[in-house]
């Protein structure tokens, strides 16, 4: 090392080469953590792809020797739920109709709230919103009971509009801090400036703030679409056989008892069920990673 | 309009949101609080007879493995998704080509429902053909994986699942944090010739600390809200081993009938979240409005 | 005939903070008033009170006549620009000048007219398609005001509306507005920091200091005659000289005493002012004091002083001396020879003189 140190070109070169080597490892070490994040994913699909058989003589990270799409058909139409057994399709399809109403309504009402307690402020305004911010965080589990009850007197127990109802309220939270975090980046004298036009409150909204708000709506429609998609307690608390949710739905074929654990049909299903918040993840990824930060750094 | 319809329109657009969230939440904890105070069983009944829920909460040892689970799996969860967050954050800001492939395929786990979460890991953590066969086919043929089922170690299972799915989140939040640092300090220390780990260590770790206090906030909540993952990775089991107190109030709620016990152990568990989120949520609005 | 604006008795309170404290203000039609004052001291709120943008917690606003206090700013016929220019982003040019128009209900014909008219009077019929984020920033400014002008409301509101200009735009901004008051006789309240916008466009000035108005008076009077040392210090650059002087009866007149270090004091005779009391803030502007040579008058009084730092500035030079305590400022031509360390002979001009009662700051002659 001496040497090296007393000759500056060799220093120099020997520098370099350290540099180079660091980079390679570094970019090493980058890829085995990108393997440990796949490595679920692509045993799932393998063990998708493959019949019992192989499941159980071979090995776990093996590509299928032989690919088979008989556990997805299964998965989708087949597979036992407890007493049903018509797959996940149902389901997903009951997914849908909870998440479409949903989304639409919380982030229709998040906008609206945002942009009253971010420009048309009143007195207790503040506190209003603080009061959805806290809701946001209260774990769910402390008005479960009550809502089973309110739903039934309201009619609405077991059923998809219950489902919907209940996104939606504590949905609200959420969607209105999006919105209200984005509106009051748009400068107040924007508001005056139309007022003295002649606007009033929706001619306002409609022409001004809607226009600008395409990346906040893309924003909150996927937090909102991945939160409805993926939950299970609201889905398992106040759904009854023939409304349940696609998460409901997965976990019961997964656990159901009876018969023979079909290993490739629950990893097909879980990949049914995965499959449009992923996709969704991967055509709008920034606009996923920025609502999951804003949702959580903000609240 | 008239002037005073066009002076109140905010108000009551803004009502029915405010209605619900006063019935729904806060009317809502009002109810499960009362519950908590009451004998209810299978049905509510409205008679206050004092904190007897409470303790018979406290002397359930199926409640305490609940609250002891959360304990392991929350510092645990929250520890390791921190670290392993932070050093994929500063790998990855070491201009990488590759970063943005690199971010989203540890990020996605985050897009997965914690069932789809629970029920691939439930699989690889299989004892008879999961993690352990293969090890055991690259010849360690003694080599035994069975958390999963044993009663001591199912827990640390919901904290590998659970690591897996929130770590790239915690590495997004870190990444975004690392930068927002103001360049102009980092490039007049390296024009000072202070080396890049010192660099992290004096200036731009310590620049983050709002980030840590949020990362931890998101991840305390997920982490006492878990209910998916035990359910679907050891649906509470072996026995009641990993029971947390989430799937405990389930468990009575809706499987043992015990309105009263639910509404005392969901009301616990609020509190626990008010007392991490409360602070946090107080100084982050009292920022905000001076 | 009805004053065109007249604001009475106007309180603003944000919570518990009281903004703006015992407002009046009254100007007529084609009149140009400026608001000028420190940052913070209520202009923009005073303007938003006048729009009907802010609630007021007291008071009345009447324009031409009619008391607007609890009418919508759109029926109180007022247009307004403002500092950012406030211009919808996503609309084009031709529709944010028009917007206000289509609410209203304006026909199509009457809408398209009116916009080429303003277009060709601001110059920007080339940028009417184009949306505000691709304009450069005096065009935007442009357009602010066509959407103000195409309104053609009894009263325009102006709030800082050259502030965001590079200085040369400014200057050629300012003219165009002066010219625009002038063609259309509108009435105008205009809010600025600058105060060469404010002598230049004003026939009234109004200047406010934490919400209380100072001064109201023509250009002429507020540089001239300022009614307080605040309006003294605030207006004109350089500041007005604000020294420290004794005053003594002395026959017909009043012996002023100004204390010099290292020199026997300064002694002026003012046979104007009798009455003074003793102590006094004694108030001249760099330009009534000048070279003994250069000036001459009946009220002109001349004395030696050390010339302490001498700053060119181009047309004039900025000569200063020590005097009661203060560097004071004369304003001399750029041919003078000062140096600093040089004895000068100063002219005062003590018919320009103003004085300052030191403790309350009010105006005493
Ligand atoms: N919405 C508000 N709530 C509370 N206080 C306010 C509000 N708007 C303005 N203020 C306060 O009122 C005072 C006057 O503000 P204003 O904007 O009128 O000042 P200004 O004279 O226009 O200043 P500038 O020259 O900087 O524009 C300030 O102290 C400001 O902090
Ligand atoms: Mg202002």
């Amino acid at each position: 090392m001496t040497d090296f140190i007393s000759n500056p070109d060799a220093k120099h070169k020997s520098g370099k080469a350290t540099k180079i080597a660091l980079r390679w490892f570094l970019l090493l070490l980058l890829l085995i953590f990108a393997l440990y994040y796949l490595m679920p994913l692509f045993v799932m699909v393998t063990t998708s792809l493959k019949s019992l058989e192989e499941i159980r003589t071979g090995s776990l990270v093996a590509l299928p020797r032989e690919v088979t799409f008989d556990a997805w058909k299964t998965a989708w139409s087949g597979a036992c739920t407890g007493i049903q057994c018509q797959g996940l399709q149902p389901y997903f399809w009951n997914s849908i109709l909870i998440a479409v109403p949903a989304v639409f309504l919380s982030t229709l009402f998040g906008a609206m709230n945002g942009y009253i307690i971010a420009h048309w402020k009143f007195k207790g305004a503040n506190l209003i919103f603080s009061m959805m911010l806290f809701g946001c965080f209260i774990p769910f589990q402390v008005v479960i009971l009550p809502m089973a009850r309110v739903l039934g007197m309201m009619g609405l127990a077991g059923s998809i509009q219950g489902l919907i109802f209940v996104h939606v309220i504590y949905g609200l939270g959420f969607t209105t801090l999006f919105f209200r975090n984005y509106y009051v980046s748009i400068p107040g004298e924007l508001v005056k400036a139309a007022k003295v036009d002649g606007a009033g409150f929706f001619r306002i909204f409609w022409s001004i703030f809607l226009p600008l708000s395409l990346p906040i709506i893309v924003v909150t429609v996927i937090w909102q679409f991945t939160q409805i998609w993926n939950d299970f307690l609201f889905g398992v608390s106040f759904s009854q056989a023939g409304t349940q949710p696609i998460t409901v739905a997965l976990n019961n074929i997964v656990n159901s008892t009876t018969g023979v654990k079909e290993y490739n049909v629950d990893m097909a299903a879980a990949i049914i069920a995965a499959l449009p918040t992923l996709f969704v993840y991967v055509v709008a990824g920034k606009y996923f990673i920025r609502g999951l930060t804003a949702g959580s750094v903000k609240g | 309009m008239s002037d005073w319809l066009e002076r109140h329109v905010p108000k009551m657009v803004l009502a029915p949101s405010f209605a619900a969230i006063l019935l729904f939440v806060y009317g809502f904890i009002a109810w499960t609080g009362w519950i908590s105070f009451t004998k209810s069983r299978l049905l509510p009944k409205y008679e206050i007879i004092g904190t007897l829920q409470y303790e018979r909460l406290f002397i359930s040892p199926r409640w305490d493995t609940a609250l002891n689970n959360l304990f392991i799996f929350g510092a645990l969860f929250i520890i390791i998704s921190m670290i392993l967050g932070l050093i994929l954050a500063i790998m990855l800001d070491q201009k990488i080509r590759t970063e943005g492939v690199l971010r989203t395929i540890y990020l996605y786990p985050m897009a997965l429902s914690m069932i789809v979460t629970g029920t691939a890991w439930k699989w690889i953590l299989n004892p008879g053909l999961g993690i352990e066969s293969v090890v055991r086919g690259w010849g360690y043929e003694s080599f035994s994986f069975d958390w999963l089922v044993n009663p001591e170690y199912a827990i640390y299972t919901v904290v590998i699942a659970g690591v897996w799915q929130a770590s790239g989140f915690v590495m997004a939040l870190f990444l975004a944090g690392l930068r927002s640092v103001d360049e102009e300090i980092i490039k007049a220390a390296q024009v000072d010739g202070i080396p890049t780990s010192r660099i992290y260590s004096a200036i731009i770790i310590p620049s983050m600390a709002p980030i840590f206090l949020s990362s931890f906030i998101v991840l305390a909540h997920l982490a006492i809200k878990s209910f998916d993952l035990v359910i679907a990775l050891t649906g509470g089991g072996p026995g009641y081993a990993t029971d947390l107190p989430a799937t405990y109030m389930y468990t009575m709620a809706f499987s043992r009938g015990d309105i009263g016990q639910a509404a005392s152990s969901a009301m616990v568990m609020m509190l626990v979240v008010f007392a991490i989120v409360v602070p946090y949520l107080y100084s982050e609005l009292r920022a905000k409005n001076d | 005939m009805s004053p065109i604006l007249k604001v009475k008795n106007l309180v603003k309170n944000f919570g518990s903070t009281e903004v703006l404290k015992d407002i009046n203000i009254s100007i007529e039609s084609g009149d140009f008033l400026v608001l000028v004052g420190p940052s913070g001291c209520g202009k923009s709120t005073l303007l938003n009170c006048i729009a009907g943008l802010e609630p007021i917690s007291a008071g009345e606003v009447f324009i031409d006549g009619r008391n607007m206090t609890d009418v919508s700013p759109k029926d109180r016929d007022i247009a307004m620009v403002f500092q950012s220019y406030a211009l919808y982003p996503t609309m084009s040019v031709a529709k944010n000048i028009t917007f206000g128009m289509k609410v209203r209900g304006v026909d199509t014909e009457t809408q398209k007219r009116k916009l080429a008219e303003v277009a060709r009077q601001l110059q920007i019929e080339p940028e009417l398609n184009r949306r505000p984020g691709q304009l450069s920033g005096g065009q935007r400014q442009r357009v602010a005001m066509g959407r103000a002008l195409v309104r053609d409301p009894k009263l325009f509101l102006f709030d800082e509306p050259l502030s965001n200009l590079d200085a040369k735009l400014r200057v050629e901004m300012r003219t165009e507005i002066k010219r625009l008051h002038h063609d259309l006789g509108a009435s105008m309240v205009y809010v600025t920091h600058d105060q060469i916008e404010a002598m230049t466009l004003a026939t009234t000035i109004v200047v406010m200091k934490s919400g209380v108005i100072q001064q109201i008076g023509t250009p002429a009077e507020i540089y001239g005659r300022p009614q307080n040392l605040f309006v003294a210090d605030f207006m004109g650059s350089p500041a007005m000289n604000l020294i420290k002087a004794k005053a003594t009866k002395n026959g017909a007149g009043t012996k002023i005493e100004i204390s010099r270090e290292n020199s026997a004091p300064l002694i002026l005779t003012d046979t104007q002012n009798t009455n003074l009391p003793e102590n006094v803030i004694l108030g001249l502007r760099p330009e009534d004091i000048a070279e003994a040579s250069m000036r001459s008058g009946p009220q002109v009084q001349t004395a030696t002083c050390l010339v302490d730092i001498v700053e060119p500035a181009g047309a004039d030079t900025y000569v200063m001396s020590k005097l009661g305590g203060k560097e004071v400022t004369a304003r001399l031509h750029a041919e003078t020879g000062a140096q600093p360390g040089q004895l000068l002979e100063f002219a005062f001009d003590l018919g320009k003189v103003s004085y300052f009662e030191p403790e309350t700051g009010q105006r005493l002659n």
